[in-house]
């Protein structure tokens, strides 16, 4: 049985103009008429996707990447510029909680006039009020004005009324990370209730542990445009891949930016070529949890050079060693000759889940002495097909037993 | 890769009878297809869900249609806004009427002692007309500015925007009726006695102010949000309207001679009492003064015996009629406001 749609996103594009200096009276409009020099700026291109009913989608992408756009051209509240989205049934959109609260009003007060807002009907709220009350824990406060709330207390209620809204599609807009913990893990539980009811949630996050935690399939933006999408882990993977290509900076660049300063000017001994060897190689471009991976790194040395060490380095994109090692600490004294040689490092297997990592290899002398190094642009990428998440694969089995 | 083998195993023993399977596209993540027709058959299941189309031209209809279901938003806007202006006043809503009561008092002495024009009960007179412009000098000025003052849900919420043009129309004619109350207490005071065959004439009146109003609020504020200074140049030309109504002076004594016996700028007496009577206000106050104050053709207090007419001498035909033919234009320049509404309306959350 085919879903039915519920949010068909339609060659969406969006135009912003950016203008050096924005007027905003008459006065100036007429002064500056015709030459007011702007930029268009396109957030979204032709961004076609249908979400079926019950799905919860992932958006995720850089920022700039016109995610929010999306997410506000899909509740209403942006149009585009070309295209549609048509949606079926109510929507309700988290994208800033607490957003059209009066501070001049009781709590009580703004929960009608909030819901209303969202769509509620009145007959709606005063069944439900008792549950969006518990849910915000506001019990003793609701009669109160807003304006004397504390922030978290203003975010629990935004979101105990947006969820209680009842909504066909429910738009996220990264607002999960409010609140203290307790309250994070209770909006992540109301959220699971939502998917279990078979409404639609679109959301927006940079977390991927996230997606692969809530979505059933996730969408990769990039520069406006819809760079791919597929299964949470796939997703997951592309993006990875993508901010890997358009050359995030990371840590990793701007320490070999620093190294470059420091490189000696006498360098015996370099390194020619580096690459990487999986059982997928050629086939895919990832590997899976548990494989091993072979690191082949080739150098030359225009002299023989004694007690010569290798390092090996894994960092994950954000720059974060995962694991480091040399072969002095494998006990291992090296002695180059003159010519060009080849060393191998090999890990029978990689216990990694999703990600990119590079891997940066580097001689230097027993003394300390750095002779080269090469850390940006030899990568591998991890595709976890399975749900676990986090960082690293352990092994694990879960046995029940009635006791 | 444990996990994967025992979905793979999973989806092995998923298979139905007649051998249905789901599409193997993505085989390891058959637990969680299953799970997704589950949830798509509970989806299925709600029933009836009105579609949304988010697009640059939304179709007229539409949002016609859209604006009809948040009629209860309206509602609570207009609440919130009447709650918020005395929320911290322990008078409350009876500022809303002190204002307009020591207006009628000041213009009572004024008109009886200081400025005396022989119309007797001139307050009463007056305050006919103040009640219709007030109505609708507070909603033209407090929606220009809606939009802009309500960035803050414009740019995160979606509804249909009119709806805080409106409420502003919406909550200005609440504050009508709290005036209304001042003016019946005045009128007792008097002993005044309005004509009760003709307050069916209020209906027309009210009807054609109100949707004229929301014509130009809907218009208005939505312009405000591209050239911000249309807030003031709408202040100061709503000065100069009041003037063009007959508010403060009598209409038959001076007006309607005058406008029959000159000519202004070459344009003939006769265009000139048209001219008069194509501002839309003009008819609504009429009516009104013709309701409560009912007075055509009376005795001036300063000079005994002379002669005064101070209404005009029109039969409640008339009044129908002219009242109606507002309420016509009104409803097309509604029609012609929500339509530019509706273009500008795509840029608001970047404008602002």
């Amino acid at each position: 049985m085919a879903a039915d749609i519920a949010v068909d996103v339609v060659d969406v594009s969006k135009r912003f103009r950016l203008y050096n200096q924005k007027y905003y009276s008459l006065k100036e409009r007429v002064l500056h008429a015709g030459r007011n020099p702007y930029k268009d700026l396109w957030a979204l291109r032709d961004v076609s996707y249908e979400i079926p009913e019950g799905y919860t989608v992932g958006i995720v992408g850089r920022n700039g990447s016109g995610k929010s756009t999306l997410l506000k051209c899909i509740s209403g509240i942006l149009q585009p510029t070309g295209g549609k989205v048509v949606v079926r049934g109510q929507v309700a959109a988290l994208l800033e909680l607490g957003a059209g609260f009066q501070p001049e009003l009781s709590g009580r007060e703004n929960i009608y006039l909030n819901a209303s807002l969202l769509g509620l009907s009145t007959k709606e709220v005063d069944r439900r009020f008792d549950d969006i009350v518990a849910f915000a824990e506001l019990e003793q406060f609701i009669d109160n004005q807003v304006k004397y709330y504390s922030s978290g207390m203003y975010v629990r209620l935004g979101f105990a009324v947006a969820v209680n809204v009842d909504p066909d599609v429910l738009v996220i807009d990264e607002v999960l990370a409010v609140g203290d913990e307790d309250f994070s893990r209770k909006c992540l539980a109301r959220i699971k209730e939502f998917q279990q009811d078979g409404r639609t949630i679109v959301f927006v996050t940079h977390s991927a542990d996230l997606v692969r935690q809530i979505c059933d399939r996730a969408m990769v933006l990039g520069d406006g445009k819809l760079i791919g999408e597929g299964t949470a882990a796939e997703a997951i993977h592309l993006y990875h891949d993508y901010l890997l290509k358009s050359g995030v900076p990371t840590e990793v660049e701007i320490s070999e930016a620093e190294m470059e300063a420091d490189k000696p000017v006498h360098r015996p001994i370099v390194i020619t070529g580096m690459d990487l060897e999986h059982p997928g190689t050629g086939s895919r471009p990832y590997m899976f949890p548990g494989e091993p991976l072979t690191v082949h790194v080739d150098f030359e040395a225009s002299e023989p050079v004694n007690g010569v060490v290798f390092t090996m380095e894994i960092r994950d994109r954000e720059g974060g060693v995962i694991f480091a090692s040399d072969t002095a600490m494998l006990d291992k004294p090296i002695d180059a000759s003159a010519g060009s040689g080849r060393i191998d490092f090999s890990f029978e297997k990689v216990p990694l889940l999703d990600g990119s990592y590079t891997v940066g290899v580097g001689i230097s002398s027993s003394g300390g002495i750095v002779y080269d190094r090469w850390e940006q642009n030899v990568s591998f990428d991890v595709m976890n097909p399975g749900r676990s998440r986090g960082v690293v694969a352990f092994d694990m089995r879960a046995d029940i037993r009635a006791s | 890769m444990t996990e994967v083998r025992a979905e793979r195993e999973s989806e092995a023993t998923d298979r139905e009878p007649n051998g249905l399977a789901t599409e193997p596209e993505a085989p390891v993540l058959s637990t969680a297809e299953r799970d997704l027709e589950l949830r798509a058959a509970r989806a299925a299941a709600r029933g009836h869900k009105p579609t949304r189309v988010v697009a640059a031209r939304v179709s007229f209809r539409r949002r016609i249609v859209e604006l009809w279901r948040s009629r209860e938003l309206f509602v609570f806007l207009v609440r919130k806004e009447i709650k918020v202006k005395y929320k911290n006043s322990v008078l409350g809503f009876l500022w809303s009427m002190l204002n307009p009561a020591m207006t009628l008092a000041v213009f009572y002495v004024l008109f009886t002692f200081f400025l005396p024009n022989g119309i007797p009960n001139f307050v009463i007179y007056m305050f006919a007309a103040m009640l219709v412009w007030n109505l609708f000098q507070t909603s033209v000025l407090s929606a220009t500015s809606t939009i802009v003052v309500n960035a803050g849900i414009v740019k995160k919420v979606a509804f249909p925007r009119e709806i805080l043009s409106l409420a502003s129309v919406g909550s200005a004619f609440v504050f009508f009726l709290f005036q209304s109350i001042v003016i019946i207490i005045f009128m007792l005071a008097f002993w005044h006695r309005p004509d009760w065959t003709a307050i069916w004439l209020l209906v027309p009146a009210l009807a054609a102010i109100l949707v004229f109003a929301a014509a130009l609020a809907v218009f208005l504020s939505a312009v405000n949000v591209y050239l911000r200074d249309t807030q003031h140049l709408v202040e100061v030309l709503l000065m100069a309207w009041f003037w063009a109504a007959p508010g403060i002076y009598a209409f038959s004594g001076r007006v309607h001679n005058g406008l029959s016996k000159h000519s202004i700028f070459r344009i003939p007496h006769t265009h000139l009492i048209w001219l008069y009577f194509a501002n839309p206000v003009t008819p609504v106050v009429m009516t009104f003064q013709r309701v409560f104050y009912n007075v055509v053709n009376t005795h001036s207090t300063v000079a005994p015996h002379a002669p005064l007419q101070v209404m005009a001498g029109y039969g409640n035909g008339w009044y129908l009629s002219s009242d109606l033919i507002v309420l016509g234009v009104s409803l097309l320049l509604l029609f012609g406001a929500l339509t530019v509404f509706g273009r500008l309306e795509g840029n608001f959350a970047e404008e602002l």
